[in-house]
Order: C-alpha cells, then sequence, then structure tokens
C-alpha cells in the first residue's frame, strides 16, 4: 500500500485553541478503503484531528493533503474537496427545517446539480438501506435520535464521497439506538468506503477497523492493528487506557 | 365640537384613503428595503472581516441611537447638499431614505440575533456537505433563524407603519399629512380618531397576517 497516494495524509498537524495545544503534531496516511478507529481519552484531541481533516477546524501549522491536493479553507476548491468528504457527527446536524428527503437532496442538487427526479430517486435507495424509506416526508423532529443518524449517514452518503468521517456517532444516543447505527457503519465499512471513526465503541472498533490510532495529549501515541493493538499494546498509557475502558 | 367623525369620514374619505395609500406605501418600502439592507448588515457584522464587522456595528449603533425625525432631517436637507443628484429626484426619497436606513439598523439586530441563535452544528453539517457559504446562509441558516425571529420581526415592522407618520412632517402625502390639511379646514379632533382608527386596522391585519405564517412555518416542529 506504501506506493499509493494516501487518501488522506496529514503533515505535522497542530492546533492551538489560544494557549491550548490541542493537536502537537500528526503525521498519518490514511489509504483508500481503509477503515480507521480512533480511540483515546476525552481532550485527547481525537475529534479536533478529525476536524481538521475536512478544515471544519483550521489547524494552526501543518498541512493536510486530500487525494494528493494540499487543503485549504480560504480556496473555493474547499467546497468540492468537501463534497468527497463525508462527515457524521455526534449530535447529528440534520436540517430541522427540512423534510428528511430534502436533507438528502439539498446538497446534491443544490452544489452538484444533480437533478431533483434523479436526486430523489437515489436518496430513496440509501433510505431504503437504512430502514427510514416510510420516513422520507416526514420531518427530522418525528425521527427517534438513531434514525436520525441514519439519516445523517445517508445525506453524507447521497454527495458520493470518497471518505466517511464519523466524530463519536454513537455517543449522544440512548443505548437501544446504538446497535442499529453501528450496524450501518459497519456495513458501509465493509462495502469498501474509507472510514475514519471517532468511537469509544471498543468492541465496534476491534470489529470493524484496519487500523487504530490511539491519539492522547495531541499526538498518535500508539496505532496499529486491532489485534495488536488490543491484545498486546505496548505503551503505558495504552495499557492504562485499555484497563479502564475494557 | 363641529361636525360628527361619521360625518368627515363621508365628506373626506378620498383624502383618508389616499393618506392611507401613502403610508402604506411608505411602510411598504421600509420594510421590503430595511429587511433587504438589514439582511446585510447582519452578515457583515458577522463576518470574519474586522472592518466590515466594525461599519456594521457603527451603523446599527448610530441610527438605533439618534431618533428617527433627526435623521429624516438630515437626510431632507443635508442628504441634497453632499450628493447633488438627490436635488433631481422627488423630495420623498431623502425621506424614505432615512426611513429605510432606521429600520435597517433594527432588523439588522433582530437578524443577527436570530443567526446566532441557529446552532453552530448546522454550518457545520452544511460546509461538511461541501455546501458554499452563501448557500449555506440562504438554505439553512437563514430559513431557521427567521422562525425564530419572526415574532420580533413582526414588532418591528408594525413600528415601522407607525413611524412613517413622520414623514407627513415632511410635506409627504400619508395619514398624518391629512390630518395637517383638515386641520387648516378648523377639523381639529375627528380626524385624529380616523386615523388611529386605520392605523389601527393595519397594525392588527399585519399582526393577524404574521400568526398566519408562524402557524405555518411550524410545521416542522
Amino acid at each position: 500500500m506504501t506506493d499509493k497516494v494516501p487518501l488522506i495524509e496529514t503533515v505535522d498537524l497542530k492546533k492551538d485553541f489560544n494557549d491550548l495545544h490541542v493537536l502537537k503534531g500528526i503525521s498519518e496516511k490514511i489509504y483508500k478503503g481503509e477503515v480507521v478507529c480512533i480511540i483515546g481519552p476525552s481532550g485527547g484531541g481525537k475529534s479536533t484531528f478529525l476536524r481538521c481533516l475536512n478544515m471544519l477546524e483550521v489547524p494552526t501549522s501543518g498541512d493536510v493533503y486530500f487525494e494528493g491536493e494540499k487543503l485549504d479553507v480560504k480556496n473555493t476548491d474547499i467546497d468540492l474537496h468537501r463534497q468527497k468528504i463525508g462527515m457524521v457527527f455526534q449530535q447529528f446536524n440534520v436540517f430541522p427545517h427540512l423534510t428528511v428527503l430534502e436533507n438528502i437532496t439539498l446538497a446534491p442538487t443544490l452544489e452538484k446539480r444533480i437533478p431533483k427526479e434523479e436526486a430523489e430517486k437515489k436518496a430513496m435507495e440509501l433510505l431504503e438501506q437504512v430502514g427510514l424509506s416510510d420516513k422520507a416526508k416526514e420531518y427530522p423532529r418525528k425521527l427517534s435520535g438513531g434514525q436520525k443518524q441514519r439519516l445523517a449517514i445517508v445525506r453524507a452518503m447521497a454527495m458520493d464521497p470518497d471518505v466517511m468521517l464519523f466524530d463519536e456517532p454513537t455517543s449522544a444516543l440512548d443505548p437501544a439506538m446504538v446497535k442499529g447505527v453501528l450496524e450501518v457503519i459497519k456495513k458501509l465499512a465493509e462495502s469498501g468506503m474509507t472510514c475514519v471513526i471517532v468511537t469509544h465503541e471498543m468492541g465496534f472498533a476491534r470489529e470493524v477497523a484496519d487500523r487504530i490510532l490511539f491519539i492522547d495529549d495531541g499526538i498518535v501515541y500508539e496505532e496499529g492493528t486491532p489485534k495488536e493493538f488490543f491484545d498486546h499494546p505496548q505503551k503505558p498509557r495504552t495499557k492504562e487506557f485499555l484497563s479502564q475502558v475494557l | 365640537m363641529g361636525p360628527s367623525i361619521p360625518d368627515v369620514l363621508i365628506e373626506y374619505w378620498p383624502m383618508f384613503l389616499k393618506g392611507a395609500v401613502g403610508t402604506l406605501r411608505y411602510a411598504a418600502i421600509a420594510v421590503a428595503g430595511g429587511t433587504l439592507l438589514g439582511t446585510l448588515i447582519a452578515i457583515m457584522r458577522l463576518s470574519n472581516n474586522k472592518i466590515l464587522t466594525f461599519l456594521a456595528t457603527v451603523y446599527a449603533d448610530v441610527l438605533r441611537g439618534t431618533p428617527l425625525l433627526v435623521q429624516m432631517y438630515i437626510s431632507y436637507f443635508f442628504l441634497p447638499m453632499v450628493i447633488p443628484a438627490l436635488n433631481n429626484v422627488d423630495k420623498e426619497v431623502t425621506v424614505l431614505i432615512a426611513l429605510t436606513m432606521n429600520s435597517s439598523a433594527y432588523v439588522s439586530e433582530i437578524i443577527r440575533g436570530g443567526i446566532n441563535s441557529v446552532d453552530i452544528g448546522q454550518t457545520e453539517a452544511a460546509r461538511s456537505l461541501g455546501m458554499s457559504a452563501s448557500h449555506t446562509m440562504t438554505k439553512i441558516i437563514l430559513p431557521q433563524a427567521l422562525k425564530n425571529i419572526l415574532p420580533s420581526l413582526a414588532n418591528e415592522y408594525i413600528s415601522m407603519i407607525k413611524e412613517t407618520s413622520m414623514a407627513g412632517t415632511f410635506m409627504l402625502y400619508e395619514l398624518m399629512y391629512t390630518r395637517t390639511l383638515l386641520a387648516n379646514k378648523y377639523l381639529s379632533w375627528q380626524p385624529l380618531f380616523i386615523i388611529a382608527g386605520i392605523y389601527l386596522i393595519m397594525t392588527l391585519v399585519l399582526t393577524n397576517l404574521v400568526k398566519f405564517f408562524e402557524r405555518r412555518m411550524s410545521v416542522s416542529d
């Protein structure tokens, strides 16, 4: 895999919030088809790292390359790049003033100029896959948390992204809703979609990930395959973290 | 006491009608112009550009911190001195400029509050989908903001209808100017009640119109 151009590459990524150094230099490569799970203690920089990958968070220094091109938030191309980088948020962030169907078709029709009928047809297929086709005409307030998150995933998928970023997708859900959402993500990962997932669900990470990144104190403290990482953690802080969460 | 209110109404209704049409026209221009300009000012104020933010803040503070009547006088007498083109147009234009700018300052504050009331996650979700900043504003933020601010916006529009009454000071034909004309005919009090009634009808119609829209917009709640 090393001779290919990475889908996403970060080079010495640093991010400060005022005096707080949240990311202290992360250089990582993520390749097409990889499923990378990011775990680590709260406040360690996991979400900030993920949010830098599509420039929702502008790095203080360092670069992010997507499909070989440097991302620049001041360049209008950023919108074109973001269309290929789907993102799912902890708080769902579905659009409450739009119906389920409109939530999905808005960006494709507006930004990619896909005809409305075509966008709706595709949206219905996607809704079918996540078991929400009967909710197409509803407004999001009628949906449960799990349904909102599945809608958010489908909304991102409708842009035909090359990678999906998940920022603690199940952390705001009732326990009963978690499984359904994880299943959708798992299906996506198994279909070959490149996924970068910040999660606290260790069992899930172990099951779907090709690679685990343990981010703590602003750096990738340890990484490895799920088996290496969970069964034979090398470093003290990783061992300590795993002993607390497993 | 002189003639009764109905007598005055029957005798002079064309004048009241003309005044009411004038009031509605000025109000419509102030509402439409004030809303467009106010939205622009609000977006300027919330932009990342410090100069734009500063200019918009000064604009809103000055126009909200000084009386509309003073602004109208300045616009009426002073503006044509510095903008000679205004000498070639109807004098009502200068008064309308003051009305529109004044309302835009208040509207901008309301809209700014409305935009701020929309969760930042909405912007992040839209931008993460690759939506442009302008589409994010017009399709995601403003529709939600508008719903939150509809009641305060309606109050502002009602104020605007009432504030057009000051245009009569400059001999512009609106409801209060009708009073001036009829006072010359020794009708001192009857026109006042008729005019008050007409204003009340206008504002009540607007209030109910807004209630209707609020109900319609609440379908997504």
